[in-house]
């Protein structure tokens, strides 16, 4: 082949090739666009104050969804709490203590099965540990289903986060007759702190829409509850009623509620991100 | 003294040091990585309030000597020592020795600077908190006493609060030099501390390092030739886990006593 012939081959499957990735680019973002945009075209138009103010009404009567949001915020931030103190621990034993232990290498790969587990899995398991046993749906039993969730992922971000920070800096803390787990406390986790919350939030957005262990543990309420052993209504699961629901007053507070965590977990990612590339910088 | 064999010309030298004046007595040292052998019977005295230079070739087992003396390897499974590490006498490899006491005397300082994610002040304060509690008044002295012997201070003294990150890449290595002699220790680390630095930064660093010896007993690794010859007054040069020359840094740079050593100072391999 020539090499004027060559060139334009390569050309073309250049032209060809890029193509192919800008196409599927573009569908991709269609589609996250298309939600979006359904999203607030119906959600939208639910949203006032009343949606944050009064609790979830009777079919055809007039209402909000202040019980569900704070039933959600508070079941996520107890589960945040939970899998916070487990996955920060756990994170770092495997990347400090376990790295090359074969009970490290055991712990890393269960962590990688729970971390892609089936949520209604973990909802079920939760079910048969806390709600069968006391015969009562409870918010208890929903936090812990969410932090099963986001405790694997806050392990394995924990581990990656600190497996980064460089060995020189572990032994220059121990070089000064620090003990590790000091140095490990006082320097490491200080030098990954902005990795480490990135993990946290990131967990954080995972889990603030999940339905599915949810139905199986805190299942909903229609009133105010402060109660944590009572079933505890949450937003994800009133969507799902709601949305399935024959009335129109409820399919539109399901749109609402659908574009609140969708808002939420952008402004989450967003912070995210922006902690991330914060970072970078020395 | 020129004699054929290197183990009785390191002898020798070694009896040249005043034993008295030992601080570390290095004696038939070991070193593994797993099962590769990294030392091999290494055997040297570290002059109290000397630089001692170790130089060499990479990968001749340098650092991995210096690594023994404060028993950094240990953080690491699958590396030991064996043969006597005496610290004043005191063996530091043997079972049961506090390894955060034996590091607060033995100090060490990286080939890249490592300054802890906080203040310059607290990067300072970190070692000697842990050993000392110290009144405000008192400590404000010593993290001036250490910046100022590290040759930092007029430098940061307006900008304590400031990050210890934020400061140039020469800064940061005298900062840790700062750091590392904060907490007294009696005897200093340096493992290539001028290799990422800039000549004029480095200049300034092999001041500080000659002033220090005042203070403190220093063992310096380094690949710089020059730097060896101009800070320390002894000099060990190492081949393949093995030290081949050890003798006062003139002589050795001047008249050394094997091929080998002659072929590496003068540049004809490594």
């Amino acid at each position: 082949m020539s090499a004027s012939a060559l060139r334009l081959r390569r050309q073309a499957v250049n032209a060809l090739f890029t193509g192919f990735c800008v196409a599927v680019t573009l569908l991709a973002l269609g589609a996250l666009a298309a939600i979006l945009w359904t999203l607030v075209e119906k959600g939208l138009g639910g949203v006032n104050l009343d949606v944050f103010i009064k609790a979830t009404p009777a079919p055809n009567s007039h209402g909000g969804l202040a019980n569900a949001i704070l039933g959600s915020v508070g079941m996520c931030v107890a589960a945040m709490v939970m899998a916070t103190v487990v996955g920060l621990l756990a994170g770092t034993w495997l990347a400090e203590y376990g790295q090359r232990s074969r009970f490290g290498a055991v712990v890393r790969f269960m962590n990688d099965v729970l971390l892609s587990s089936p949520s209604i899995l973990v909802g079920l398991f939760v079910y048969e540990l806390l709600v069968a046993p006391f015969h009562s749906f409870s918010a208890i039993a929903g936090a812990v289903a969410l932090a099963l969730l986001a405790a694997p992922v806050i392990t394995r971000t924990t581990e990656d986060v600190l497996s980064l920070q460089p060995a020189s800096l572990r032994e220059a803390g121990v070089s000064l007759g620090a003990p590790l787990a000091l140095v490990i406390r006082e320097v490491l986790w200080r030098s990954a702190r902005n990795g480490l919350l990135t993990a946290a939030l990131l967990a954080f957005a995972r889990i603030s829409g999940e339905t599915a262990p949810l139905l199986f543990t805190a299942l909903n309420n229609q009133f105010f509850s402060v109660n944590p052993l009572k079933p505890t209504a949450n937003l994800p699961v009133v969507i799902f009623n709601y949305a399935l629901s024959p009335y129109d007053d409820w399919r539109r507070l399901a749109w609402a509620g659908a574009l609140l965590i969708a808002a939420t977990v952008l402004v989450v990612t967003i912070l995210a991100r922006m902690i991330a590339k914060d970072q970078r910088r020395p | 003294m020129n004699t054929l064999n290197p183990a009785d010309q390191i002898e020798t030298s070694i009896a040249e040091v005043d034993r008295a004046r030992v601080k570390v007595d290095i004696r038939k040292l070991d070193f593994f990585y797993g099962r590769s052998r990294a030392l091999k019977a290494v055997s040297l005295p570290i002059a109290r309030n000397k630089v001692t230079a170790l130089i060499g070739p990479s990968g001749c087992g340098k650092s991995t000597l210096l690594r023994t003396l404060n028993r950094m390897y240990a953080l690491y499974p699958g590396q030991r020592a064996e043969g006597e590490v005496l610290l004043d006498g005191e063996n530091v490899l043997a079972p049961g020795v506090d390894l955060a006491r034996l590091r607060a005397r033995v100090g060490m300082v990286f080939q890249k600077p490592t300054p802890f994610p906080m203040s310059v002040y607290d990067n300072v304060a970190f070692g000697v908190r842990l050993y000392e509690t110290l009144s405000r008044a008192e400590m404000d002295a010593r993290v001036e006493e250490a910046l100022n012997r590290a040759a930092l201070w007029v430098e940061v003294k307006d900008n304590l609060k400031g990050p210890g990150l934020g400061l140039s890449g020469g800064q940061q290595q005298r900062l840790c030099v700062a750091r590392g002699i904060a907490v007294r220790p009696e005897v200093l680390l340096l493992d290539e501390p001028t290799s990422a630095l800039d000549p004029i930064s480095s200049a300034k660093l092999e001041e500080t390092i000659t002033q220090l010896k005042a203070d403190h007993t220093i063992v310096i690794v380094t690949h710089n030739l020059g730097q060896a010859a101009r800070v320390s007054d002894y000099t060990g040069f190492m081949y393949l886990g093995e030290l081949v020359e050890y003798g006062p840094t003139d002589e050795l740079f001047t008249r050394p006593a094997t091929r080998r050593t002659s072929d590496y100072i003068t540049g004809r391999f490594g």
